[in-house]
């Protein structure tokens, strides 16, 4: 018997070699969308989750309910964290094509989610990173050496040599620890404001990952006990259209934005331009009062792009076409912060190149001195019996055993040819 | 009893079977400790499907004892960022065989935070979960999943065998600064089984195991505890099936010693190998399936130790390797028959 149910599978707007084609991601006009109280009632989220909260215009103003208002030194300042987001980035991406570093993950193309929503929060709320986030250390201003000396997996390293590149932590700044295993952080988060809660505390959290991760268990789990409990966290989907190769619509994204999973979950959600400095600003401020005042959790889906590859280990012009990002319609963060502070008359030319200048200098300086601390391939290396701390508070007799162990292995080694295994 | 620290001797001592045990534990846990809080399925307003958190709610109110939806993932991961946050959390899994939709929290994040955050972001949660058959549970509610633990380096691992060892060993769980996954062998809930199910059960009143000081104390998390000395053999074996080896080394009346191994990870091979060394013969003894069991690292961990010692191979009884089936349980169940075969051929050899 015939049927007329058919295998669906999502469609990939454009391949290599095609014409980018960005007519599926839907958009709504700045300043066109309401911005309701903190206390807004869940339901009455529900077309914030399916249109696109936008505050700067095409003549690059900053317009409509959301506007946050920032002073022009505010918004040097976020200038300022997102070019040295890039800056960075950029560097340390040439830094891991001539072999220093083995591995490095860019933001290029959606630092704003980060470096906004970094500066709108509290400097004691909890953020749960995921591995695409720089902007948040950055904002938080974490000396880029210390971000370094991890990349390096030198003696300096914050996390002893155990963590890929890019897998920061700062417990001073209040940023947790990066799993290289997607969502595993939300549901940490959600936790983490339970316990803020339960002890009466301010401080709320807030988690970001990609939209390809809403797709695990963790992303479902975070949205029911946020739910639940009314937990004071921000849940962010940070939706740059592509998880290593595998396009949006595979994670549920066709035809149906990914913050709509938060009326649909019972938490309030909403859609932002991740690309537009004062609209992320604006909504993570709405979310962070509607958190801290009690009015509960609120799902926030950063509509943005991903310009570079996944990682240095991926090649997107094996999936996509080359030329994909010129035709993104949310355009590029950085120049449109820039734009919008010359349109205010709070910025030039000339200022831009002395502050990509100056900034450039300083990357370059905190390179020289986090390579002074050593280099993973040249030494001076940590001390390989650290693999032993920190397993446990305290060593077992097993693992005393097994650093002793190493000890002569290194001794025999250092006899035969120059520590080879 | 061993263990008994000056503070327990002078408190008084009650008859308890396991689960009053366990919630005297977090009794006193919650009391002494304002960072503990209980969370888990079931466990709030109705106590439990065991009754072990009975009570706790009405007495530290629905902020520190909390009901949760049926979501083991979120449990553990949201038990994670509270203790990030400073809070104790004790988070119970219902059964044992309900613990993997979790496994990844616990496996990536749970046992590594410590780790790869440098000692920055430690995790102290303790997850008791229920585990073993001989409940008429079927393939669901019987299993023994402890060696999927002990495997993942950065958590710890226990199963009492009585009411003392499992008040005393939750409460050093609770207390520990890393993680620990605490396994209650819900058989002996009730009472010490011998194996036997067609004879009458008997409660915790008749064993000096069941008699609990009530008030604090701790059993020590990494330190095995000889149950009864012997000079034939060495019995290692832990949870339900301390008991069954009690009763199939009386039956045979054999001079056996039998060692409760208590901690799984870290396991205190010390005691183990003074015991085989001694004895010269060893049998071990889990309900859980034999291959790759913990019975494994058990063999592996006393032969590298006592080989020149041993007059006879190490000899493993387990459960079989199938799920636990619901209306073969005592064909399943590594009971006194099995366990007297394994040591009448264990005393035949050489």
């Amino acid at each position: 018997m015939a049927t007329n149910a058919s295998f669906h599978m999502p469609l990939v707007p454009a391949r290599p070699g095609e014409a980018p084609d960005f007519s599926y991601v839907r958009l709504s006009l700045a300043g066109a969308v309401r911005k309701p109280p903190i206390d807004v009632s869940v339901p009455y989220t529900a077309d914030l989750a399916e249109e696109l909260v936008r505050v700067l215009d095409d003549r690059h103003q900053a317009v409509g309910p959301w506007d946050p208002g920032l002073t022009p030194a505010e918004l040097q300042r976020g200038l300022r964290y997102l070019l040295l987001t890039r800056i960075f980035d950029d560097r340390m991406q040439r830094t891991q094509r001539q072999g220093r570093i083995t591995f490095y993950v860019r933001s290029l193309g959606e630092e704003a989610v980060s470096v906004a929503a970094g500066m709108a929060l509290a400097a004691d709320d909890m953020l749960f990173p995921s591995y695409r986030n720089q902007g948040l250390f950055i904002a938080r201003d974490m000396p880029l050496v210390e971000m370094m000396c991890q990349l390096l997996s030198n003696s300096r390293d914050m996390c002893r040599g155990r963590q890929l590149p890019v897998m920061y932590h700062s417990k001073a700044r209040r940023i947790f620890s990066i799993s290289g295993n997607l969502a595993t952080q939300f549901p940490q988060a959600v936790g983490w404001a339970m316990a803020s809660a339960i002890k009466g505390e301010r401080h709320i959290a807030s988690s970001w990952l990609g939209e390809g991760s809403t797709a695990e268990a963790d992303f479902h789990h975070a949205l029911l006990f946020a739910k639940v409990y009314r937990a004071p966290v921000i849940l962010n989907v940070v939706n740059n259209q592509w998880a290593i190769s595998t396009f949006q619509g595979f994670a549920g994204g066709e035809q149906k934005s990914f913050a709509a999973r938060g009326p649909g979950a019972g938490i309030a959600g909403i859609r932002v331009d991740g690309n537009d400095f004062l609209a992320v600003h604006a909504v993570t401020r709405w979310a962070a009062a509607r958190a801290r005042e009690g009015h509960g959790p609120t799902l926030v889906e950063h509509v943005t792009y991903r310009a570079g590859a996944h990682s240095t280990s991926d090649d997107p012009s094996r999936y996509r076409p080359k030329d994909d990002y010129e035709h993104w319609p949310l355009g590029d963060p950085v120049m449109r912060l820039k734009q919008h502070l010359m349109a205010l008359g709070a910025w030039s030319e000339d200022q831009h190149v002395a502050l990509t200048a100056e900034l450039e200098a300083h990357v370059a300086a905190q390179w020289k001195e986090a390579v002074s601390y050593g280099t993973l391939e040249q030494g001076p290396p940590l001390d390989p019996a650290l693999m032993f701390d920190d397993v446990y508070k305290v060593r077992t007799p097993r693992l005393e055993l097994q650093a002793q162990q190493l000890r002569e292995e290194h001794a025999i080694r250092m006899r035969n040819k120059a520590g080879a295994p | 009893m061993n263990d008994v620290s000056d503070a327990a001797k002078q408190t008084g001592i009650k008859q308890m079977n396991m689960v009053q045990a366990l919630n005297s534990a977090m009794n006193i846990a919650m009391e002494r400790d304002p960072r503990v809080v209980v969370l888990g399925e079931d466990v709030g307003y109705f106590g439990g499907v065991f009754r072990v958190t009975e009570g706790l709610q009405k007495k530290y109110g629905t902020h520190r004892v909390i009901d949760t939806p049926i979501a083991e993932g979120g449990i553990v991961g949201a038990s994670i960022g509270m203790a990030a946050n400073g809070l104790r959390p004790v988070a119970e899994i219902q059964f044992a065989d309900y613990i993997y939709p979790a496994y990844d929290q616990i496996v990536s994040e749970l046992a590594r935070l410590r780790y790869r955050s440098a000692g920055e972001f430690p995790a102290p949660v303790t997850i008791r979960t229920p585990c073993g058959g001989g409940i008429r549970g079927g393939q669901t509610h019987s299993q023994s999943p402890e060696v999927l633990f002990a495997h993942v380096c950065g958590i710890k691992v226990v199963m009492p065998s009585t009411p003392y060892d499992a008040k005393g060993l939750l409460l050093a769980s609770i207390e520990d600064d890393d993680p620990v996954i605490f396994f209650e062998p819900k058989r002996i809930y009730n009472g010490p089984f011998d194996g036997d199910p067609d004879k009458p059960a008997i409660g915790w009143n008749a064993h000096s195991g069941g008699q609990v000081p009530e008030g604090y104390y701790t059993v020590p998390i990494g330190k095995a505890n000889v149950v009864r000395q012997g000079a034939a053999l060495s019995i290692v074996t832990y949870g339900t099936m301390v008991h069954v080896c009690l009763a199939a080394a009386s039956d045979l009346k054999l001079d056996a010693e039998v060692v409760d191994v208590r901690s799984i990870a870290p396991l205190d091979i010390d005691t183990l190998a003074t015991s085989v060394s001694k004895t010269g013969r060893c049998l071990i003894v889990h309900e859980a399936t034999g291959f790759a069991g913990f019975g494994a690292e058990l063999s592996a961990s006393i032969q590298e130790a006592c080989f020149w010692d041993l007059e006879a191979p190490i000899l493993r009884v387990a459960g079989w390797d199938t799920p636990y089936p619901h209306a073969f349980e005592w064909d399943y169940f590594p009971g006194k028959t099995r366990v007297k075969l394994a040591l009448e051929k264990l005393m035949r050899a050489a």
